[in-house]
């Protein structure tokens, strides 16, 4: 095997299976990459032993004819929301600097016991906050692609622009996220890669640090649809750790793949054709319409007529959950402490959590506190989630008429670090097409389906219904043979 | 609705978050540019309309009345930032 590296996830299980390499000279080589990718600052911990050592397990059990788990000898990366039994966890944030977990997430460990090895842990928005990758305590994150012809940096999209940074950079060839109201579809859009977040619930949330417990939900970045479904399924399970858990069966996503659409309808939801919508964005989502119809699908009109309302209500709802969530961080039972002379239990708290949150942390903890408070209640947090049941049913509705939505992931490409850092609101307005899935907790995926005139990735975002992963990754394929996107970014770090 | 300085000094000592006269200043434009884009919320018509308390409808368990965990004080107290004989150590809290 000339370069492991160029592989994904089901090619490395393959290989590893079939005795063409081993896991270990798999993890040896992304390792190495790991270790030349340092300019992309995706790493918050690089952990090149624990990728060996899973490797070497995987070795033994393969010469003593074991049975291989369904990642076996896949080494990954980590999204630094996963709390992992030894090693750092901070969310990206100055709180948890130094924090070790003494138990590791249900998640994480349900991949090392399909056979998956672990290459760090990776840089992410503070606590899932942030859409540019611009909000981490430990550095912003660098997306590997850049404009034809430039040398200027880029955002690799966020919360999980780490995982999508070393995805597409080929330092991993799958990575975790989670996705709250896009931050897995994002990213995935903006570095030309495959991101998926399933059905709330799918995933446990018992050991990730919490952000908006009624959004959270775990999923998988990887180069394909096949890579995104195989990890997907060693990730997703019924765990009574978490209350919020489904109590179902996980399918075999990968074998049950399929881009012949033929009898399937899918939905052009109207109202996500917006005023002053990007012209290369509005070609691409015609594109995507047309690679359907050649799949078989029926392509169907259909209306979500609350969903102008999802973003602003999805910004009450989880600063609301979110300010609740962060009450933990105290200074007492871990993370940092800042105790000055003589101050007392009060004044510990408020400077501990003013010198260990970011700006956009506290912005929204404050923003959290104010919609909760006596008074505004009910016309803020009540009002925002019963609009929640109307987008909730706006899907309901349309499922009447088709099986699948077809929409664009991104009102725009990646741009630069501090073009939007200044403006809260226009940096919100990355997640206006992912939101409304996320608010109705319907599983939903990002494909790359194509280049803007600067070079950059676009993708498409297919939208389920709740439990039908599968719809929403047999779209996601049909698209992917026929967009056939291949292009990389070109290699400066 | 929109917040002054006060409003948001209030805010921050709710959320128990210490912030600078300076600091309040610059956030009330801030916060006043979400508060009143979040404000078109208000224009739907809710009525009738129960608020989400689950996305995806799922029943609350009940499991047998057994311990199924504990006895790992130094878990607990692994990373604490200080501690005193098996608790946590926080400043003088009664004077």
């Amino acid at each position: 095997m000339s370069d492991i590296t160029e592989l994904g996830v089901a090619a490395i299980r393959d290989g590893v299976a079939k005795g063409e390499f081993t896991a270990v000279e798999a993890a040896e080589a992304f390792n190495a990459n790991v270790a030349a990718g340092r300019a992309l600052n995706a790493f918050i911990v690089e952990t090149p032993e624990m990728a060996i050592e899973a490797a070497k397990a995987i070795d033994a059990d393969k010469a003593a004819g074991k049975p291989l788990g369904k990642m076996a000898g896949v080494p990954i990366g980590m999204k630094d929301l996963f709390c992992t039994e030894g090693v750092q966890s901070t969310a990206g944030s100055k709180i948890l600097e130094g924090f070790i977990p003494q138990y590791e997430s249900t998640v994480s460990a349900n991949l090392w016991k399909a056979g998956a090895g672990m290459l760090g842990k990776l840089n992410m928005d503070q606590f899932a906050m942030g859409s540019s990758n611009e909000t981490s305590h430990f550095g912003n994150v660098l997306s590997p692609w850049r404009i034809q012809g430039s040398n200027h940096d880029l955002v690799p999209g966020g919360s999980s622009g780490g995982s999508a940074s070393v995805v597409a950079a080929r330092l991993c060839p799958g990575a975790t996220g989670t996705d709250t109201g896009g931050s897995i579809r994002q990213p995935a859009a903006f570095t030309g890669i495959t991101g998926i977040k399933p059905t709330y619930g799918r995933c446990s949330r018992w050991g990730v640090v919490a952000f908006a417990s009624s959004l959270d939900q775990a999923g998988s970045l990887a180069h394909d649809v096949r890579d995104c479904a195989i990890m997907l399924e060693a990730m997703a399970g019924f765990d009574p750790k978490d209350t919020t858990s489904l109590d179902a069966q996980v399918p075999d996503w990968e074998a049950a793949l399929s881009s012949d659409l033929k009898g399937k309808k899918v939905g052009i939801p109207k109202e996500y054709r917006m005023d002053g919508m990007d012209g290369e964005i509005e070609a691409l989502w015609q594109k995507g319409i047309e690679l359907l119809t050649d799949a078989g699908a029926q392509i169907v009109d259909i209306s979500l007529p609350h969903t102008k309302y999802a973003l602003p209500a999805y910004y009450i709802i989880a600063p609301a959950e979110a300010s609740s969530n962060l009450a933990r961080y105290d200074g007492v039972r871990y993370g940092l402490r800042d105790l000055p002379d003589g101050a007392g239990l009060q004044d510990m708290y408020a400077v501990t959590r003013a010198a260990g949150f970011g700006s956009e942390v506290k912005r929204r903890i404050m923003i959290g506190t104010y919609v909760l408070s006596a008074g505004f209640y009910d016309a803020y947090y009540t009002q925002a989630q019963k609009i929640r049941t109307l987008i909730a049913q706006d899907f309901e509705k349309a499922w009447e008429k088709c099986d699948v939505i077809l929409a664009p992931s991104t009102p725009t490409a990646a741009f630069a670090p501090g073009e939007q850092s200044d403006n809260p609101l226009a940096m919100y307005l990355n997640d206006v097409f992912a939101v409304p899935a996320s608010m109705a907790g319907l599983p939903a995926m990002s494909v790359p389906a194509g280049l803007n005139k600067d070079g950059l990735p676009l993708g498409l975002q297919i939208i389920g219904k709740a439990m039908d992963e599968q719809s929403v990754l047999n779209a996601g394929l049909a698209i992917e043979e026929r967009a056939d996107f291949t292009a990389r970014p070109e290699k400066w770090w | 609705m929109s917040v002054d300085k006060e409003t948001v000094m209030k805010i921050a000592r709710l959320s128990r978050i210490a912030i600078s006269d300076a600091e309040a200043e610059s956030m009330v434009p801030e916060l006043n540019a979400i508060l009143g884009w979040v404000e078109q919320l208000a224009e739907v018509d809710v009525s009738g309309v129960e608020p989400t308390t689950a996305v995806i409808p799922n029943k609350l368990r009940l499991r047998e009345d057994k311990v199924t965990d504990g006895d790992v004080r130094e878990k607990v107290l692994a990373n604490a930032p200080a501690r005193e004989n098996g608790f946590f150590g926080v400043p003088k809290v009664i004077e």
